[in-house]
């Protein structure tokens, strides 16, 4: 394989826009950030591995020059401006009880650690151990994140009250009292 | 793990979690690029093939 692998930047930047987005949680800086990513793999492109995982590459790449960004910047506000969850379709999924703003929304508040370490095992289907390599962590440490950032979700969104509601009887219901929709 | 209060959502709740958040990430991954990155894209091979003075495949 003679193919230069910079050709395939262009394939990841969406995956690597949505993931820009998730940790910084505002479309400007989140665009800055790819470029800053881009420019980084392309003048680096020796340091990856022909044939290994592009993406997994270039999300470490994003990651790392976030963290640092950051640590430069630590006294400046975050600006979150809810690009994560306004991009969306607002409409609730066909099946679901879900409304895909209303989940981001909550993904927004999860801490970043756990924002990331789902995003790359729940969404990009990394194995806990090529997750902890991105995150230069331990693989126990990714999959308690993964649980609590679960958890959290589930309970922001009252997924665990509307499954007792739907396992149990009405009888059960009417005790649990549930709050008035909207 | 031995936290009482934080039981782990049930599996059927982990996946419905794990859909919203690939069908979210979906779509934004979906969105319309920005030309900058194009253009950025553009400018960094023209500048390597300046440097690499129309030296082929590397």
């Amino acid at each position: 394989m003679t193919a230069d692998p910079r050709d395939e930047l262009t394939e990841h930047l969406g995956a690597l826009r949505a993931f820009a987005m998730s940790l910084t949680r505002n479309a400007a800086t989140a665009d800055d950030l790819v470029q800053d990513t881009l420019i980084k793999a392309w003048t680096n492109i020796d340091s990856f591995e022909r044939g290994s995982n592009m993406r997994a590459w270039l999300f470490t790449i994003l990651r790392n020059t976030f963290y640092s960004l950051r640590r430069k910047r630590q006294r400046e506000v975050e600006d979150v401006d809810g690009s994560l969850s306004l991009a969306l379709a607002s409409k609730p999924d066909h099946d679901g009880r879900l409304n895909l703003r209303d989940f981001m929304q909550a993904f927004g508040k999860l801490p970043d650690t756990q924002r990331e370490a789902l995003v790359l095992v729940g969404v990009e289907g990394f194995s806990y151990e090529e997750a902890a390599e991105t995150c230069a962590v331990a693989v126990g440490t990714i999959k308690s994140r993964v649980g609590r950032a679960r958890a959290t979700l589930a309970e922001l969104l009252h997924l665990d009250e509307d499954e007792a509601l739907e396992l149990t009887d009405s009888v059960t219901a009417g005790i649990v009292g549930r709050q008035p929709a909207a | 793990m031995s936290d009482s209060k934080r039981t782990p959502p049930a599996p059927h709740i982990m996946e419905e979690i794990d859909r919203n958040l690939k069908k979210a990430f979906g779509q934004l991954a979906e969105e319309p690029l920005p030309d900058r990155f194009a253009d950025l894209l553009a400018q960094l091979r023209a500048v390597d093939s300046k440097k690499e003075g129309g030296a082929d495949d590397r």
